[in-house]
């Protein structure tokens, strides 16, 4: 049977979690069965998932132990209340004294929960304190994102503060969504419907080149799995630096000159251009592949 | 006209009429050309009261410049308007009505105006003469509903007035075919004027006026479905198609009907149909607009020719790299005809396979819900049983020795196919003991209940529960069991009689997915030999250029 | 929202004891299923939240007769439904009760 390989973008938050981590090896902390769902949402007569729309746990991936957390963006956009956010920031807690080779969150959320936004906010806080203090522990934080909602609002915060982000040509990253920006500005400043310029703004191939993302896969697990056991290996090897005063400093200057640089850039063309691809029009349907061997070969 | 018929010189007077308004037409136009600032002068001028104006507008392209610019004419000297037209479909259409400048309206359908149409009506602000199939509407073009003046949209004029149509020359031929030998007016508005065409489509000579328009003329992607949006169920009910009636009886040459459904049967050719060992054996010859679901199917070589009523937004370069499988000129583009595509549908094909949104327990198929006067399109013409058919096909005399097994003539018969959930979100069930067509038809002061397909000529209803051979019933209490045997959880479903249907099942008449050897378990959407948009650009070698809104990379 | 408990009774008993599963999200026209086991009794007990309101006994027949097709006793079934068809309910149930029965006790 012609069947492809388990695609990312489609595939459950479960399913992401089996196929990525070594078989058999995930162990579900606050598992469906014990019910940790909203009461916010319950309150307001809306249908509940047994486990908040998000997974954690602890599993192998490539022998190395990591901590594992995976959003269900099909679940209310994966967006983040109460209890789903508790989970989040007590996996990252978890990693403090069980040390594990990384923790990995499979992002997939348009941000804060409306229906429970104050706990929501709260809970995004508290992740993106949580995410550098696991950082400055010397535990790398990777955020891998490919699924249908991206990472926007708070979670799109969160996932740059991240050690490593791996993120496949149809995952996005952003603060405001493209249609929010176009309801509050107006067409002319985001069309939201022109899709092909969503993605040249957000998504995966644009951010791999600013840098945002560390590295660029093919949207199936399999190349999701291989980029995270090679991270993984990275960082086995070299601990992570504590991150000092010079280093931040360093990065802020950094992220200054871009805003500068890109200041008046209405469309992820130019950033394609001046990082060497000439024929725009086929950046986008470049195999990923082809694209990563021009951007590594680019200096 | 009785003057007329007293008055034998009177012969030519609607040719004299037609020469008296292209006289005054003149003073707005060079030659044929007309520029876009006159255009509604020329209207005023060249169109007097009571005439029939059919404005081409089908459900792809429109002619939207000039249904802006007949809105902005002078109501005191054009009124009165016969409209005639296959869709209904812009808001312009019935703003014209709204402004009073039409009584009558024949057409075909009415797609995303439905409910404004419905609400004309009721206030009698309009009234229909007949809600037509398209080849019932283009047959009255040539009979008693002959346009007067004709308002049509093509890709190009060249300066003596020759129109390019391009991919989507759809109903352009018919519509100015009807009107330019009749005494009628022809005005075009075009996309760009140039020096040489790429192709001749209608020569200048039945062309009265052509207006370069402002921007160029919509045409809607109506055909493409994006296969992410295809479900588990779909997915089934594909299985079951596939396996149960084209595997089944055979079928080579057939049309498919607009929607999910229908796509996932186009994406399972190349994957399900492929390991059936099917391919060659089915799905050869079609009549179908280009639909983007279909690249797959026609790469792994399923596919040997496709003729279609219109184009599809964003398949041109496709189309024009495939010369061997679609109607391609020698310029490089398609040539479409919504009329003779429809014709082949109705003649040449097998099987008509559709979707709809009620069934009654005769089989009756119908989309029309209260409040929307919806029409039909072009189903009815695909899903009926071609009397005048001469020539055989497998497929075709085996379906008339099932349909009838004691006639002494022998004689085929088309398969007519619904394919339905059954039950839509929010539990709106698909099966009915009373169509919605009949609160219409009341509410609207209608003739006849505006059923798609009738029940006598659907051989088959496939729904996530299994098939249904209609036409292998022998009495219509069979008739109506089988179709509650896959009815699933309606209350027409629920109320079968469970002794009857398992008789049914014996017999072959009703099959469940068990009984043809699926296993529903394998329906997911790994199936698919697309799973994307942008899965279907890969597939066509970067030649598919699918429409921004369609794209997530 | 409407929430109801339907108890089918099955006559046999699961001799096994397998570790509860889910099966399916709930999103729009979805539902999960997560089944457990240690009801006690033979019977199939199956939870039902679901924020179609009126459509009980359509419930009735297709958990009746997903019972028949799985005759599960000592299994307690839960439902977080989110509109989902008679269709997507009984193939999901399908899939959750194999799922279920995969798992080594």
């Amino acid at each position: 049977m012609n069947v492809k390989p388990t695609c990312y973008f489609e595939a459950s938050a479960r399913t992401r979690i089996a196929k990525l981590v070594d078989p058999d090896s995930f162990s579900e902390l606050c598992p469906p069965h014990l019910r940790h769902s909203s009461p916010h949402l319950a309150r307001l007569n809306a249908p509940v998932a047994f486990d908040d729309g998000v997974m954690v746990g602890r599993a192998l991936l490539a022998g190395h132990p990591v901590l594992i957390a995976g959003q269900e963006g099909k679940f209310n956009g994966g967006a983040v209340g109460e209890v789903h956010g508790a989970k989040l920031c007590g996996l990252l807690e978890r990693a403090l004294s069980e040390r594990p080779a990384a923790v990995l969150l499979l992002v997939d959320s348009g941000g804060v929960r409306l229906h429970e936004a104050n706990a929501g906010l709260i809970a995004i806080s508290e992740l993106m304190r949580a995410v550098l203090r696991t950082e400055e522990a010397g535990i790398p934080v990777f955020a891998l994102i490919g699924g249908s909602c991206g990472a926007f609002g708070g979670m799109g915060i969160v996932t740059l503060l991240c050690t490593e982000v791996v993120i496949s040509e149809q995952g996005r990253i952003g603060l405001s969504g493209p249609e929010v920006i176009e309801t509050v500005k107006g067409v002319d400043e985001f069309d939201s419907r022109d899709r092909a310029l969503v993605w040249r703004i957000t998504g995966g191939k644009l951010r791999r080149v600013l840098g945002d993302a560390t590295r660029l896969v093919d949207d199936d697990i399999a190349s999701f799995r291989a980029a995270t056991a090679e991270l993984l290996g990275k960082h086995a090897e070299r601990r992570l630096p504590a991150s000092d005063l010079a280093a931040l400093t360093e990065e802020h200057e950094q992220l200054s000159a871009r805003a500068r640089r890109y200041d008046t850039a209405r469309d992820g063309r130019i950033v394609f251009e001046e990082a060497g691809f000439t024929e725009l029009e086929s950046v986008a349907l470049m195999p990923v592949d082809d694209f990563n061997r021009h951007l590594e070969g680019t200096p | 006209m009785n003057q007329l018929s007293e008055n034998p010189a009177s012969w030519d007077a609607q040719m004299r009429n037609s020469s008296a308004r292209r006289e005054r037409g003149a003073a707005f136009a060079r030659g044929r050309e007309v520029s876009a600032e006159d255009i509604t002068r020329l209207l005023e001028a060249v169109i007097e009261p009571g005439d029939r104006v059919c404005i081409e507008g089908n459900n792809q392209k429109q002619a939207d410049f000039l249904s802006r610019s007949l809105l902005k004419t002078d109501p005191s000297r054009v009124r009165d308007l016969h409209l005639l037209q296959s869709v209904l479909a812009l808001p312009e259409h019935l703003d014209i009505i709204e402004q009073g400048q039409v009584s009558r309206v024949d057409f075909s359908f009415s797609g995303p105006q439905a409910g404004r149409l419905a609400t004309l009506v009721e206030q009698g602000r309009i009234k229909i003469g007949a809600i037509h199939t398209y080849l019932e509407l283009f047959a009255r073009y040539f009979i008693d509903l002959t346009p007067k003046v004709a308002l049509v949209a093509a890709q190009a004029a060249d300066r003596d007035g020759n129109l390019y149509t391009g991919p989507n020359t759809e109903d352009t031929p018919a519509i100015v075919e009807a009107t330019a030998f009749k005494n009628g007016i022809v005005i075009a508005q075009v996309n760009e004027v140039v020096d040489k065409l790429p192709r001749v489509d209608i020569p200048a000579d039945w062309v009265d006026y052509f207006v370069k328009a402002p921007t160029p003329h919509y045409i809607e992607p109506l055909f493409t479905r994006d296969p992410a949006q295809i479900t588990e169920i779909q997915i089934l009910m594909a299985m079951i198609a596939i396996k149960g009636l084209y595997a089944e009886y055979g079928i080579t040459r057939l049309n498919h009907g607009i929607g999910f459904d229908t796509a996932a049967i186009e994406l399972l050719l190349p994957t399900y149909a492929a390991d059936l060992g099917l391919k060659g054996k089915i799905c050869t010859h079609w009549a179908l607009n280009p639909h983007p679901t279909l690249i797959p199917a026609i790469e792994a070589g399923f596919v040997q020719s496709v003729h279609s009523f219109g184009s599809e937004v964003g398949m041109e370069r496709y189309i024009a790299a495939r010369p061997d499988i679609f109607f391609v000129g020698r310029d490089g583009s398609m040539r479409s005809n919504r009329a003779f595509s429809q014709v082949a549908g109705h003649y040449a094909c097998d099987l008509f396979i559709g979707s709809t949104l009620q069934i009654d327990l005769a089989g009756n198929s119908s989309t029309a819900t209260k409040g929307r006067i919806s029409g039909f399109g072009g189903a009815p013409n695909m899903g009926s049983d071609a009397r005048g058919r001469r020539h055989a096909s497998p497929a075709w005399l085996r379906a008339g020795r099932e349909a009838r097994p004691h006639a002494a003539m022998p004689r085929g018969q088309k398969l007519v196919a619904q394919i339905v959930e059954t039950s839509r979100e929010h539990m709106q069930p698909a099966f009915v003991e009373r169509l919605d067509a009949w609160d219409l038809a009341e509410s609207a002061g209608m003739e006849l209940p505006p059923v798609m397909i009738y029940g006598e000529d659907v051989t088959h209803i496939i729904t996530e529960e299994g098939i249904a051979h209609l036409l292998r019933c022998e009495t219509p209490e069979e008739r109506e069991q089988a179709i509650r045997g896959v009815a699933g959880y309606t209350q027409v479903g629920l109320a079968r009689d469970r002794r009857m249907v398992e008789n049914l099942r014996d017999r072959g008449i009703v099959r469940y997915p068990q009984d043809l050897g699926i296993d529903k378990r394998m329906a997911t959407r790994d199936l698919l030999a697309a799973r994307s948009i942008k899965d279907l650009v890969l597939a066509s070698g970067g030649l598919y250029n699918p429409p921004k809104h369609f794209r997530n990379w | 929202m409407e929430q109801f408990v339907m108890t089918f009774p099955v006559g046999n008993r699961q001799s096994e004891i397998h570790p509860p599963r889910v099966c399916g999200v709930v999103s729009s026209g979805n539902l999960e299923v997560l089944v457990e086991s240690g009801e006690p009794g033979d019977s199939c007990r199956i939870d039902v939240h679901t924020p179609a309101e009126g459509f009980r006994d359509i419930w009735n027949a297709v958990l009746g007769d997903f019972v028949e097709r799985h005759p599960v006793g000592g299994v307690n079934v839960t439902i977080n439904d989110a509109g989902a068809t008679p269709a997507v309910v009984s193939l999901r149930l399908d899939q959750a009760v194999e799922l279920f029965r995969s798992e080594k006790p």
